[in-house]
């Protein structure tokens, strides 16, 4: 994050939509585009520390840099621009309200390699796109929360109805109900992906409603809070959320993305970037399990911990058959294992959880 | 010490002087701060003011994205501009500008595929009847039931984003979009669009409109009878009623040419700049441009240049962000110290400051 000005003088720049200069022997430039702020304890900061992971691990070799709290839309549009402008050679799109903005600036700047978190389109061969299996580290969430709730009720704060979204609910209802077939889940839809006013009026009523343990598909630690005070238990989201352990945080899903960023800048620096999709989850290290704490009991941190083993192994997938869909039909037949296209456009809930999918 | 002494009339070298001089003080303050955080804060004040202006590398870029980000801003705080001369006073043309984004788009797409050149026009109409219709709620109930317009027309920024949440990932959302949130690309659908109308110029519709709007108030305030009731109204509510301003229909006409103007901005931007329904559309323009029209002291030519100068703040923040690394919270407390400076610095414009004799009641 230095002054990257004085690199740039020899970048003439006439039509001021030229492509990037680079030389062999000056640092890659590495760009960020946050949609929040990278201290948000949540999503924002997890990429943040996966461009501090770039930083550690070429050092010199790289300068990283980063714009926060871009909005999705024009705005977006004009950061990367200017990204691009300022010679970065490849720049990382970490909110999937940037997918149109992406497609555009790297349609322009065929030069730069842009990678677009949590999006599906790739119209350019200079665009990826990579985002995590977070249904795997719900699953293993749902496993413990359907041991742990002794109410048989857990509250569940959703964000958007998107497919992401409605996974992570089955993928946790699948899990807990397995455990414990008298497991209810209380859905709760914020319509945001971080507010902390929301967030503590939707854990409240959840727990209001009998709720023990919350789950949470939204950034803040508010819920946590609320879990505190109300006795119940919680898990940290995309960050540890350590502060709140033993309990209520009795463990996390963790995004690390760092992995796979060192690996694609690498691959700039080889010359061997290619465009892709990259879906990764536990096993390659995308998602983790952040620690059980003491306030899971012994035999449930054992089965947890095998659940992780046996995804990361690729020995169990957490949505294998049988499992019906809401309405009694089958889904996957016994054995039968989702394959990606329906999990990446999932828009129905799995038999035995309530409510409807909003609108 | 020190005593202030009211003007007569606000002094016209003051008027002029204190944008300068606020500007001047920011860049004091802010280079403190800047320094503070251990960066050049010459480097960063000049990244901030004049390359998006004038550097080699940025500027053929960034001069248009100043006219893209000024547009949809003047436009509202014009609009808003009329009713707060009036004392009328609209605080949700964000609401207003969101209603307008969704009125013009679904229009647009209850049509789609099409190619007839006709459907535009009336997602434009479509977009200020919408904005206008939002900004009807606040009147109608303000001038029938006697409610507050304020805590109205705010309250309903917050349905209105319910709304817009409900529309891209409901009604409006693309069928061909695999589930996910968001209408359809509108801005790549010529029939939808609100291109550049010259290239690489960032000129669009609707900044064409921001400035034909900056010369209609001007010439509305000026020459025109309503101009004088606005002003009036504002000024001396009682004189105004003796004067046979009929409030009602001051207040409708006030809300509604703001609805309609926050509403057209957000149809122009949503076939235009930024491209479709999605669950962020807004990004708060309409809350930006009260910011605006004040900065502009009400006045067209004010909010013109009001609107460039908060543009630039946004681009040229932007880009200390990524050449310097400078925080975005920092940017946002040095646009906030332009704020403070500009509107603390009117208190020279309407006082005259006294030195005062120690022990003198």
């Amino acid at each position: 994050m230095k002054n990257i000005t004085k690199l740039l003088t020899g970048a003439a720049l006439a039509t001021g939509l030229a492509t990037s200069a680079f030389a062999q022997d000056d640092p890659l430039q590495v760009g960020f585009v946050m949609v929040g702020s990278i201290n948000d304890m949540g999503w924002n900061t997890g990429h943040y520390h996966g461009l501090e992971a770039v930083q550690e691990h070429f050092g010199d070799a790289v300068e990283t840099t980063y714009v926060e709290n871009v909005p999705e839309g024009a705005d977006a549009e004009r950061v990367l621009t200017q990204m691009a402008l300022a010679g970065a050679d490849i720049i990382f799109t970490t909110s999937f309200g940037f997918m149109d903005p992406t497609n555009n600036v790297a349609e322009r700047f065929p030069n730069v390699m842009f990678e677009h978190a949590t999006g599906y389109r790739r119209d350019h061969p200079n665009v990826s796109t990579y985002s995590a299996r977070f249904y795997e580290g719900r699953a293993v969430m749902g496993h413990i929360a359907g041991h742990m709730t002794e109410s048989n009720i857990i509250g569940y704060i959703a964000s958007y109805p998107i497919p992401e979204v409605i996974r992570g609910i089955n993928s946790a209802y699948h899990h807990a109900s397995e455990v414990n077939p008298d497991v209810e889940f209380r859905v709760v839809w914020a319509f945001t992906w971080m507010d902390p006013t929301i967030e503590t009026e939707a854990a409240q009523a959840l727990i209001d409603q009998g709720a023990d343990v919350i789950m949470q598909h939204t950034d803040t630690t508010a819920p946590l809070a609320v879990a505190a005070e109300a006795g119940a238990i919680g898990f940290g989201q995309a960050s540890d959320m350590i502060q709140f352990a033993p309990a209520p945080r009795v463990s996390a899903i963790i995004d690390d993305w760092g992995p796979y960023y060192i690996e694609r800048v690498q691959a700039v620096m080889d010359g061997t970037w290619e465009s892709g999709d990259t879906w990764d989850g536990i096993g390659p290290g995308m998602v983790g399990i952040g620690e059980m704490t003491d306030a899971i009991p012994e035999e449930v941190r054992a089965s947890a911990q095998a659940m992780v083993e046996a995804i990361a192994a690729g020995e169990y997938h957490p949505f294998t058959g049988p499992i019906n869909m809401q309405d009694g039909s089958a889904w996957l037949a016994d054995g039968e294992v989702a394959d990606d296209g329906t999990l990446a456009g999932m828009d129905f809930y799995i038999e035995g959880v309530t409510g409807d999918i909003p609108n | 010490m020190f005593k202030l002494e009211k003007r007569p009339s606000p002094s016209k070298p003051w008027i002029l002087a204190t944008p300068i001089l606020a500007v001047i003080l920011t860049m004091i303050a802010g280079g403190l701060m800047f320094a503070a955080l251990g960066k050049n804060p010459f480097e960063a004040i000049r990244i901030i003011f004049w390359d998006p202006l004038f550097s080699q590398q940025f500027a053929a870029y960034s001069r248009p994205q100043l006219l893209v980000k000024a547009g949809p801003l003047i436009l509202i705080a014009i609009g808003l501009s009329l009713g707060f001369r009036a004392g009328i006073w609209n605080i949700g043309a964000e609401g207003q500008y969101i209603m307008g984004a969704i009125a013009g788009a679904s229009f647009g797409l209850t049509f789609y595929p099409t190619e007839s050149v006709w459907v535009f026009p009336g997602m434009v109409i479509a977009g200020a009847l919408g904005g206008w219709a939002w900004a009807m709620i606040p009147a109608i109930l303000k001038t029938h039931f006697r409610t507050n317009e304020i805590l109205v027309s705010l309250l309903l920024v917050y349905v209105a984003e319910k709304f817009l949440a409900s529309a891209a990932v409901g009604f409006l959302r693309n069928p061909e979009g695999s589930g996910f949130p968001g209408s359809r690309q509108l801005n790549r659908i010529e029939a939808f669009s609100n291109p550049e109308l010259i290239a690489n110029t960032g000129m669009h519709w609707g900044v064409l409109l921001a400035f034909i709007s900056v010369i209609a108030a001007y010439i509305l305030l000026n020459k025109h009878l309503v101009g004088y009731q606005i002003k009036l109204a504002g000024q001396a509510p009682r004189a105004a009623r003796f004067a046979g301003v009929n409030p009602t229909r001051l207040i409708l006409l006030c809300m509604g040419v703001s609805g309609i103007l926050a509403g057209l901005a957000g149809v122009f931007e949503v076939t235009g700049p930024a491209g479709q329904i999605s669950i962020d559309f807004n990004v708060g323009y309409g809350f930006t441009a009260i910011i605006v029209a004040f900065l502009g002291r009400l006045h067209p030519v004010g909010i013109l240049l009001a609107g460039l100068l908060m543009a630039l703040t946004y681009i040229g923040g932007e880009l200390a962000q990524l050449m310097l690394g400078i925080p975005a919270s920092a940017i946002q407390a040095f646009q906030g110290m332009l704020l403070f400076f500009l509107l603390a610095l009117d208190v020279l414009s309407n006082y005259r400051i006294r030195m005062r004799k120690e022990g003198v009641a």
